[in-house]
């Protein structure tokens, strides 16, 4: 009946094309995960499981990744807890400079890379500071913070003050009111700020390499290994981060799902 | 916790209370006192002050100054979790992340008493929702999450009741319905009710005592009944229920009333029942107090009498048909005629006069602002 339109299949091919060109570094990371590499991994060699049975044999590799996520976890914690409070500050309290504060934390979001790291790093260099582990999370924390409140922020603006007022109203003391009516309401916001602070801080490659001295981050591993020949087990952890990262999407979705089907059936 | 509980209502008193926001004065000077088991409610257009009011007693707002007392013990320094005090709010507030069973069970957890579940229960089967416990409050209902956040007030047995317009989301059916449950409820647990509403016939309906509050202050306070039968302000008398309002010099004729004459037209009110007796006066009468007649009638001197006037508009409201006529020089006139089935077949552009008793005169202690305010509104 119809005659053939371009219109009906631009889209579908459009979309098609484009989750191929999102997709394709990921897959050519997976299938190099289980390339037999000799000093690059970069031309084919053969199949092997090598590289996912002994992660940690090629050198650094475990000992950088532990480092990212003991970094990731201790940064998220601080840029989390801080950030939550002054999104509850900047929403619920009117103070002086309140819409200039609310300005400055968009700086470190909107700023390059290049420029914090580097104004960082002077910064650590004139006080004497020893670059290392802990200007890695003073950095990281720095620009997560942004990041937390504005999430925090939006999930704190739809919370009807109401809510709280009636806490109050039943005898809850402000800090019973904080962990038994505002904190759990909040709660998916700052998990989804955790989230992202961890990931941003996780794959930071910038402002880490200005300011971690001798310490090894797993980007910083994969960037100098790269130049040398990147080990395949590079390859496994980041597929495995990458695994890790879907799996816990998709258990958020299908839980949430399952949550809206019963919720609809008792209605 | 410092503050006594106690099993039945205790009474409030305010006393000299201004509350000032950033640029505009939300209370003027408030002075009320509601005696213990009552049902008291606080009218007015919104912006006059209302919920201001019940924030303060609350103590979700401090006052600029003046004293609130409750039980006879002086609160005004206490915090809103110190205070015998429980809040039906207008969105209800009810908690999204726990049971309702758990919301109900929230001001017995914080004081920590004996057998909160088992209590919270009950308060649940007080509002007929003790089946729905185990369920969230998103799942229930507009009327059903109203009756949990009541459960959830009378469950702490408080000395008073405030509730900030807790029928305005219902639909009018429900509301109605609402409306004499909570009455039963406030009879049957001898609280004292505070509250708030812009809804006349709900106030009036509900309440013992009303208080009509206009820009931050009470312009009057009474039973319904007396509030109705005789308004002392403009605002009121327009507020509650509908009025049709004359204004002219004060003469006086008599020992017992007070005239004015209006476009040719005497009209009479007694003098017990006008706040001012001389200089100029407006004396208004109830729509459904006054009557038109199609010929010119012989009346006694304890009627008015306006016209001749012409229908220039007829509404059908089912009970009762609203007339308006107007009346050459002194604007227009509504007459409420109830639907009895016997009433005459008139058409628009009759010629009329319209009468009522005088006894069923008021006489205001302020004027319209304008002569359009002569127009009855609706």
């Amino acid at each position: 009946m119809r005659k053939f339109s371009f219109g009906r299949y631009a889209l579908p091919v459009y979309s098609v094309l484009a989750f191929v060109y999102l997709l394709i570094p990921i897959a050519f990371t997976f299938f190099f995960s289980f390339n037999d590499y000799r000093r690059s991994n970069i031309t084919w060699r053969g199949f092997t499981l090598d590289n996912w049975t002994s992660v940690c044999e090629a050198q650094g590799v475990c000992a950088a990744f532990a480092t990212s996520i003991s970094i990731g976890l201790i940064s998220t914690l601080i840029a989390t807890t801080l950030g939550t409070m002054i999104a509850i500050a900047l929403v619920r309290y009117r103070f002086k400079f309140r819409s200039t504060i609310s300005l400055l934390l968009f700086l470190p979001m909107a700023t390059p890379e290049l420029v914090l790291g580097a104004g960082l790093a002077a910064q650590f260099f004139n006080f004497g500071v020893e670059m290392g582990f802990t200007t890695i999370v003073i950095a990281h924390v720095m620009f997560c913070l942004s990041f937390v409140v504005v999430t925090v922020k939006a999930r704190v603006a739809s919370l009807d003050p109401a809510l709280e007022e009636a806490g109050t109203d039943l005898y809850g003391s402000p800090s019973q009111v904080f962990w038994k009516i505002t904190f759990p309401l909040l709660l998916p916001g700052i998990m989804a700020a955790a989230l992202l602070s961890f990931a941003l801080s996780f794959d930071d490659f910038i402002i880490t390499y200005f300011n971690s001295g001798p310490t090894e981050t797993f980007p910083k591993f994969v960037y100098t290994a790269a130049s040398k020949g990147l080990p395949g087990e590079a390859n496994v952890i980041g597929i495995g981060v990458f695994l890790l990262a879907i799996a816990i999407v998709l258990t958020i979705q299908i839980r949430s799902s399952i949550k809206a089907k019963r919720l609809a059936a008792m209605k | 916790m410092a503050t006594e509980f106690v099993a039945r209502g205790a009474d409030l008193e305010l006393v000299g209370i201004r509350k000032e926001f950033p640029g505009f004065t939300a209370i003027d000077h408030l002075d009320l006192k509601i005696p213990a088991g009552e049902f008291f409610a606080l009218l007015g257009p919104s912006g006059c002050g209302k919920t201001t009011t019940l924030r303060l007693v609350a103590g979700l707002e401090e006052p600029t100054t003046g004293q609130i007392l409750i039980g006879g013990k002086d609160v005004t320094d206490t915090k809103a979790y110190q205070r015998p005090v429980n809040t039906v709010f207008q969105s209800y507030a009810l908690f999204p992340h726990m049971s309702v069973l758990e919301n109900v069970a929230f001001g017995l957890r914080q004081r920590k008493i004996d057998d909160v579940l088992a209590k919270a229960q009950k308060s649940l089967d007080l509002v007929e929702l003790g089946h729905l416990a185990q369920r969230r409050p998103a799942q229930l209902s507009g009327g059903q999450q109203q009756r949990v956040a009541l459960a959830r007030a009378l469950v702490n047995r408080p000395s008073l009741l405030l509730l900030d317009e807790p029928l305005g989301a219902l639909d009018l059916k429900l509301r109605r319905q609402m409306q004499i449950e909570l009455k039963a409820i406030q009879m049957e647990v001898g609280l004292t009710f505070l509250h708030v509403t812009h809804d006349q016939e709900e106030a009036m309906d509900m309440a013992d005592t009303v208080a009509v509050m206009n820009k931050g202050h009470i312009e009057q306070m009474g039973s319904p009944e007396k509030l109705y039968d005789r308004p002392k302000t403009v605002f009121v008398s327009k507020f509650l229920g509908q009025s049709n309002l004359f204004v002219g010099k004060a003469q006086s004729h008599n020992e017992s009333t007070v005239s004015i004459e209006v476009a040719g037209s005497k009209i009479s009110v007694p003098k017990t029942r006008a706040e001012k007796h001389d200089g100029t006066i407006a004396i208004g009468v109830r729509p459904e107090k006054a009557f038109f007649h199609e010929e010119q009638p012989k009346l006694s001197s304890d009627h008015n009498l306006i016209g001749p006037g012409e229908i220039i508009d007829i509404r059908f409201t089912g009970v009762s048909n609203q007339y308006l006529i107007e009346i050459p020089n002194l604007g227009n006139v509504t007459v409420f005629a109830q639907n009895i089935g016997k009433s005459p077949v008139i058409e628009l552009g009759a010629k009329v006069w319209v009468s009522w008793k005088v006894e069923h005169s008021f006489g205001l202690s302020d004027l319209p602002e304008s002569v359009s305010e002569l127009e009855p509104v609706a």
